[in-house]
């Protein structure tokens, strides 16, 4: 089996700053991978360079993905090849719909993959099911998108974009904080729905809370760079209980 | 050509005193600017004296004017000797049809990609074509006939209605008014007349393609739009200019007057080569339009989108003289590598109750400068003025600038003026957010600018809209990363 993701030895940072030390990460399709660690790690780094973000600098390690050289591949081909990132702080585009949004993403996606566009009756319709997934209301595919959007509105709104793009690797970036105690739970709900046998997910979270909904298949500790330790589902409970001290500790006398 | 040359000879006395020169497609005047240049125009056009006496005065006038200094662009001084002030088409008799049209012409208008033919017929366009400076080809004529509009260059109007001219020309901009203004007047060589009569409704756009296409000249149309009480029309004026590396000056005249509750739409889309990336050559365009809301409830609304020009220095603006007049004004002007925009509008509010609305949506990218600059004026008589304005600034990287400087003169208490004004950036976390949806950069900016320009859009005339969206995202091609 090929796995979907896999990162060897990947170092990246800004500037003269190495933020990400090494990390070695394999995920195979069907799986859910949790990320959890103390702020400031470097998870977010971690997703950033992922999906290609320019401001940081790849030093040294490799990715690779669906087969393909990840890292050779602008964002945007990325995307189109089936790479997804649910932002942590997703931002706002005054006079663009959602639904405009999502429709250009979509026709950006399809025509990668040699497919005609959609007609529209068949994509509001699309975009509408989706929307019932993470329980928006569709008067939200009108306004512009993000904008005056609650912080629970916009996390659902990146799952609702991932519903419409079906990607291949989805990476949500704490898309939990912020929402209330239904909220999760739909969120949750609507990443289920999407799992299947071909696709996979990693969940970077600092809340055990939500790996009750989406049962994660391996839970990692990210900290100061590293992935310093990887275990099944009871180590997020164990973190829940413990913290991270105990974790450093163990990882500063491996070093 | 017999009474073209005894005309000539009368006023100027011999071809070879002015040097003027006749190659196979153009008749061009030397360069340089003196009465007897403004004497052969008027000749050309074989226009009235009276005419000719007003062109007089506007050139003495601006004689004795100076070039405007107050706006935010700058650019080398322009030498108003070193610009040819007459270049006109060979003219046989008028055209009648297109088969008539000079084959060379055609094939020009083809290279421009004008959709002179079916597309803009089927339409429902009647295209009145100005290809240095004259008035090449009119359609629909008949069909407007039957109604009594009048839609002809402005040199037949002053053949065939001269008193409509007479009456009405320099009215709502009078040759006094500023610099430019005043030179066109002098040196105008053509441009649209429109009259709709008492209560037409006028039932196709009406459209006029200016092109710039001689080397270094200067271009200087008139153009005149009467609605008479209860009329309305819509008007489209489109702009494009083939590559050239020679600063070229274009000051128009546009003139407005809508009559009791009549109404004039106004559309602009123009797009004149705007120089190279590194400014070199483009477009000179200081344009003066102004439109009169004479009768009470009548309304002007003014729609533009400025893409093109190097330097581009225009208010398009409206004198609420009637009681419950309306002026609108909807703008979005991009500007991009080292192009610079100063554009906005006038409204004065003279008559009661009258209303004014202003959108204008300012797109700035690479190391450009663009600023709008507004005067609402509410005058003492003008009791229960409303005024809207909001003006809106899109920047594109780092190294562009945007500006505003909205005025206001209210000297009546009762009037109600809002301003809103925004400035927001398409900075790297928009455009990775769009890149890690699928979308490249190119592409975000397309969607982000035509959002943010929709509010104007909207304004114009469907076929316009997608032509103009198309143009929005063609000038800003390359404008990140
Ligand atoms: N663009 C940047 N410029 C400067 N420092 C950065 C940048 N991006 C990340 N960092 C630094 O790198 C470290 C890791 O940041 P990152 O956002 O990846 O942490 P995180 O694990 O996602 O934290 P949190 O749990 O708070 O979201 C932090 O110290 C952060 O300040
Ligand atoms: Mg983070």
């Amino acid at each position: 089996m090929t796995p979907i993701l896999s990162i060897q030895q990947l170092t990246a940072g800004i500037e003269e700053r190495e933020i990400l030390k090494g990390i070695d990460l394999v995920v195979n399709p069907g799986e859910v991978h949790a990320i959890m660690g103390p702020n400031g790690s470097g998870k977010s780094t971690l997703a950033s360079v992922l999906a290609g973000r320019e401001d940081y600098t790849v030093t040294g390690g490799s990715v690779t993905f669906m087969g393909k050289d990840l890292l050779e591949m602008a964002p945007e081909e990325r995307a189109r090849e089936g790479m997804f990132l649910a932002f942590q702080y997703p931002i706002e585009i005054p006079g663009v719909s959602t639904a405009n949004f999502i429709k250009t993403a979509v026709g950006e996606l399809r025509k990668h993959r040699g497919h005609d566009p959609l007609e529209p009756a068949a994509f509001l319709a699309l975009m509408r099911e989706k929307m019932k997934l993470v329980e928006m209301d569709s008067s939200f595919l009108n306004r512009s998108l993000n904008e005056g959007f609650s912080g629970g509105e916009k996390k659902r709104n990146e799952i609702f974009q991932m519903a419409m793009l079906e990607p291949t690797l989805a990476v949500l970036d704490e898309t939990d904080s912020g929402l209330d105690i239904d909220a999760l739970r739909i969120v949750a709900h609507g990443v289920n729905a999407l799992r299947s046998p071909t696709n996979a997910t990693v969940v970077i979270t600092h809340y055990q809370r939500l790996l009750d909904y989406i049962v994660p298949d391996v839970v990692h500790v990210l900290w100061n760079g590293r992935i310093v330790r990887s275990g099944d589902k009871s180590l997020a409970l164990e973190l829940e209980k413990r913290g991270y001290d105990w974790i450093k500790n163990e990882a500063a006398v491996e070093a | 050509m017999n009474s073209e040359q005894s005309i000539l000879d009368d006023v100027v006395g011999s071809e070879y005193k002015y040097g003027f020169t006749t190659d196979i497609e153009q008749e061009l005047l030397p360069p340089g600017l003196n009465e007897d240049v403004v004497r052969f125009i008027s000749a050309k056009k074989e226009e009235p004296e009276w005419m000719l006496e007003w062109r007089l005065k506007a050139f003495r006038q601006w004689q004795s004017m100076q070039e405007p200094v107050w706006p935010n662009v700058s650019y080398p001084k322009i030498d108003f000797q070193d610009i040819i002030y007459w270049a006109a088409p060979k003219k046989k008799d008028g055209p009648a049809s297109l088969d008539e049209v000079d084959p060379e012409l055609l094939a020009t208008f083809e290279k421009l990609g004008i959709p002179l033919e079916e597309q803009k017929v089927l339409a429902g366009v009647a295209v009145d074509v100005v290809l240095d400076s004259v008035s090449v080809k009119t359609t629909f004529q008949d069909k407007l006939k039957e109604l009594g509009i009048i839609f002809c260059p402005i040199s037949e109007a002053l053949r065939d209605h001269p008193e409509l001219v007479r009456q009405y020309i320099g009215s709502v901009v009078p040759p006094s008014d500023n610099f430019y203004a005043a030179l066109n007047s002098a040196v105008f060589s053509d441009g649209s007349f429109v009259y709709i009569p008492k209560g037409v409704r006028c039932p196709i756009e009406l459209s006029t393609y200016f092109r710039i296409n001689a080397r270094n000249t200067g271009q200087f149309e008139r153009t005149l739009i009467i609605a008479d009480a209860g009329s309305y029309v819509s008007y489209l004026e489109g702009c494009t200019a083939p590559q050239r590396d020679e600063n070229q000056l274009h000051a128009a005249v546009v003139e407005l007057v809508a009559h009791e509750r009549a109404e004039i739409k106004y559309s602009t889309v123009q797009n004149w080569f705007p120089g190279d990336k590194d400014g070199n050559g483009g477009i000179y365009n200081f344009v003066t339009k102004r439109g009169i809301c004479e009768g009470a409830h009548s309304k002007i609304s003014w729609t533009q989108v400025e893409t093109g020009s190097a330097i581009t220095w225009k208010y398009p603006s409206v004198v609420l003289k009637g009681d419950h007049s309306i002026g609108e004004f909807y703008s979005v002007a991009v500007t991009n590598n080292k192009q610079q925009a100063d554009t906005g509008t006038k409204m004065l509010h003279v008559g009661k109750h009258t209303r004014s609305r202003i959108v204008s949506k300012g797109i700035s990218a690479g190391v450009s400068q663009n600023s709008y600059r507004g005067l609402v004026k509410v005058l003492k008589v003008a009791e229960g003025a409303r005024n809207f304005s909001q003006c809106d600034s899109l920047l594109i990287g780092d190294a562009c600038g945007a500006h505003t400087f909205p005025y206001l003169e209210i000297a009546n208490a009762t009037a109600t003026v809002e301003h809103e004004a925004t400035t927001s950036k398409i900075g790297e976390d928009i455009l990775f957010y769009c890149n890690q949806r699928g979308i490249d950069t190119e592409s975000a900016v397309a969607l982000i600018v035509n959002g943010y320009a929709r509010e104007v859009l909207n304004q114009l005339p469907m076929e316009f809209a997608v032509e103009a969206q198309k143009l929005l995202a063609i000038s800003l091609e390359g404008s990140v990363g």
